[in-house]
């Protein structure tokens, strides 16, 4: 019998590490069910950091776009002024900024983590608060001077 | 699981390392930009290419190309070995993973050119 249970978020018990009530050699603890997972705060941060890392990478194409037409020429600056006049280019511009202002802010506070500070169940809950307020404040600015 | 390893120090210490050590000039760079921003509101075009026509910022922004590359394929690579094994995909992972492992280098491959070519090229 396997001693490892995964408590579901109802409470109730699910046993894991024994398939179809056979006995299976392997007993470390294995829970995919991700609608019994937890999602404490810093979970979600984190994962926010990884998805605001894989749609920046795409992102910065339009950065670097948007960086060469302006430094082109004189014309090319004012095309990606008029370009930026456009609500959807405004948003995609928007998106990516925030996305990287997300990253940034919670990239800051791994790299403070990674130095030992805030390693405690505690720590870990105000340093994903800081990080999301603070972005919420970087975001919201960040759409206030685009538009 | 996955066990064959196309990282790029072919090890996790060293791959975490880099991870850090280009998060902190990608910081810096960002930083710099946003910095630009906030404290010239209306440039004009003569303003913001004397910005990057600088050596000092040539340099900067050639090491953040490069930071950015590096950055992205191990940040990239430990995804990919994250969602796309076995357990997800069972025998055919190997196979996807390697080919997303292989549009990300192509992605990375045109950034660095492009971007060479923007810092560099005027
Ligand atoms: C995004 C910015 C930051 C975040 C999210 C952050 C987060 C945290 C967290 C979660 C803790 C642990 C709190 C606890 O143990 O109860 C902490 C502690 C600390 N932080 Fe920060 N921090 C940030 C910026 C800074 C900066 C810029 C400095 C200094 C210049 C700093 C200096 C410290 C110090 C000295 C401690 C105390 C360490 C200790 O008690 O051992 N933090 N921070
Ligand atoms: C602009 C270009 C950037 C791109 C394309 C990018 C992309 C990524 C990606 C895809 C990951 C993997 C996420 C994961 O494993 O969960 C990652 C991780 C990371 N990024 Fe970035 N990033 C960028 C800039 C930055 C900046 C400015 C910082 C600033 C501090 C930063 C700090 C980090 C850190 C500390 C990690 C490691 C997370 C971990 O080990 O779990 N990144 N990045």
């Amino acid at each position: 019998m396997c001693r490892f249970e995964a408590i579901r978020v109802d409470g109730s018990a699910n046993l894991i590490g024994q398939r179809d009530g056979q006995t299976v050699n392997d007993n470390r603890p294995k829970n995919l069910d991700i609608t019994t997972f937890k999602y404490p705060l810093p979970a979600i941060t984190s994962l926010l950091h990884r998805l605001s890392g894989a749609f920046i990478f795409v992102g910065v194409a339009l950065m670097l776009y948007l960086l060469e037409l302006s430094l082109e020429s004189e014309t090319g600056f004012a095309l990606v002024q008029e370009l930026l006049d456009n609500v959807i280019v405004k948003f995609a511009a928007w998106a990516v900024l925030s996305g990287l202002l997300y990253h940034l802010i919670a990239g800051i506070k791994h790299l403070i983590m990674d130095l030992g500070y805030g390693e405690t169940l505690q720590g870990g809950f105000i340093g994903a608060c800081i990080t999301l307020a603070l972005s919420a404040v970087a975001i919201i600015t960040a759409g206030v001077w685009i538009w | 699981m996955v066990t064959n390893v196309t990282n790029l120090g072919r090890s996790g210490l060293y791959d975490w390392i880099v991870q850090r050590f280009s998060a902190v000039i990608l910081a810096a760079y960002s930083l710099c930009i946003l910095a630009s921003f906030v404290m010239n509101p209306d440039m004009n075009f003569e303003q913001w290419s004397s910005i990057f026509e600088n050596n000092a910022m040539r340099f900067f922004s050639i090491i953040t190309l490069l930071a950015l590359c590096a950055h992205a394929w191990i940040g990239m690579w430990t995804i990919s070995t994250d969602y796309m094994t076995s357990l997800q995909l069972g025998s055919s992972a190997t196979f996807f993973r390697i080919m997303f492992q292989a549009g990300c280098v192509l992605l990375i491959a045109v950034y660095l050119l492009w971007g060479i070519q923007i810092f560099w090229g005027n």
